[in-house]
């Protein structure tokens, strides 16, 4: 699906990695490992869009991302270290702005199967951080876009909730989606493992 | 999920109008700034007439800009700690666009409120009567320019800790030009001069701001995120 050529990243003029080369394919598990501060999460923010890349080349679907901006945007899920939940609102209302076409049950349902039925009309500030983590991924139950990048998903989740979120990626990756996730924990997946540092692939 | 152009925006748009509503302080602090200023004045220089009447255009203007930029700190700094605002750099939709929305939610809660307490403070000021209705066109053309120019400072400051003093810099020579024509366009109507040409002006100044500053406050989103 997406592949990188050659991509360096330099940040406050240290250089993190170059000449990082690797395809997402569909159907794979990508798990980006490595120390703190090796660029992980720098990686992600040049793969999604956040951040522009210095060096190489990223290719969506064999065209340069560039040339297809919006085709790559729209099938593209990133839920980063902060997921873009507004503490003031609702769960519902958090997820309806990230998921507009879903309907009243839909919502309810991606809710409740990460755990947090009874509390979609809880403002987000009364939520504990594992409950807000679980709000921004309840959105991955209705997406529809093949791409995923994910930051730390399993952060302050519990057993529970991480079964349920590693059982939501391997379904996807069965449908033919992609997931690229960085986690400090070892991901009970079928996963390939890149890990940043010392440019190894890893197959599965 | 793909919804269209419209669609986006008009998300943009509830969401923030939703923040705005909930956060009481981010809209009544620049309101409550502007009525505490404009009734200390009396207070402070004395309640002869001729007196306020004279500066009570300017003031009314003045610090009506002071409490924008007052309230200019806020309007990406949430969606910048919050992550929203990744979401808005990915999203499949052009980023002026979204911005648009956002300006316009802030002008809804800032720029007009002070437009409608306007009239009040000028009756506090013992403003002239050939003077309201100036005052209060030009507040409602020239706060939507102040939010519009004001929100290039605040995107371009998002990324630092303490951007506050910095927005003021930055964003104070560009509101000189709509303060000269809108405390003028106020002041000529009360001693009786021709004044609708100021208010073209500014309406020229309006229209520059709401073509240009998306593009521009969407670059410097870009350029923020970076680091």
């Amino acid at each position: 699906m997406l592949a990188l050529k050659d991509l360096s990243c330099e940040r406050d003029n240290r250089l993190l990695f170059e000449g990082l080369s690797v395809t997402f394919g569909a159907g794979d598990i990508w798990h980006i490992d490595g120390p703190n501060g090796v660029g992980k999460t720098s990686l992600l923010r040049q793969i999604t869009g956040v951040s522009r890349y210095h060096g190489g080349e990223l290719r969506w679907r064999g065209r340069d991302v560039a040339e297809c901006r919006y085709e790559f945007a729209q099938s593209l899920v990133y839920i980063g270290h902060t997921p873009g939940i507004k503490k003031a609102l609702s769960a519902r209302e958090n997820l309806h702005h990230y998921c507009p076409a879903a309907d009243t049950s839909a919502l309810e349902g991606a809710l409740a199967e990460l755990g947090l039925y009874g509390f979609e009309d809880v403002p987000c500030f009364r939520l504990s951080a594992g409950q807000l983590r679980r709000v921004a991924l309840a959105r991955l139950a209705l997406a529809s876009e093949p791409f995923w990048v994910l930051d730390e998903p399993f952060t302050a989740l519990d057993v529970h909730a991480i079964a349920a979120l590693e059982q939501r990626l391997s379904a996807h990756a069965a449908r033919g989606g992609c997931v690229v996730l960085t986690s400090h924990q070892p991901v009970n997946l079928p996963v390939q493992r890149l890990a940043l540092g010392d440019y190894s692939v890893v197959p599965a | 999920m793909s919804v269209g152009l419209a669609q986006a925006m008009g998300l943009q748009f509830t969401q923030d109008w939703k923040l705005a509503v909930r956060s009481r302080s981010d809209w009544a602090n620049p309101m409550i700034f502007f009525v505490l200023v404009i009734t200390l004045l009396p207070l402070g220089i004395g309640p002869e007439v001729k007196q306020l009447a004279a500066i009570a255009p300017g003031m009314i203007w003045i610090v009506a800009l002071l409490a924008t930029l007052l309230s200019l700190d806020a309007m990406f700094r949430s969606d910048w700690d919050d992550g929203s605002l990744e979401q808005m750099l990915i999203s499949p939709h052009p980023l002026p666009m979204l911005v648009l929305s956002k300006i316009a939610v802030h002008w809804l809660v800032t720029g007009l409120p002070l437009t409608l307490l306007s009239p009040l403070l000028g009756l506090m000021l013992s403003l002239p009567e050939a003077g309201y209705l100036p005052l209060i066109v030009s507040l409602f053309i020239g706060s939507a320019c102040l939010s519009f120019i004001g929100a290039i400072g605040a995107a371009l400051t998002v990324a630092l800790r303490q951007g506050g003093l910095l927005i003021s810099l930055i964003i104070m020579p560009f509101y000189v030009p709509v303060l000269i024509f809108g405390a003028s366009a106020a002041m000529r109507a009360v001693q009786g001069f021709e004044y609708h040409g100021l208010l073209v002006m500014l309406g020229g100044f309006l229209a520059l701001a709401v073509a240009g500053a998306p593009f521009a406050v969407a670059a410097a989103l870009r350029i923020s995120s970076e680091g």
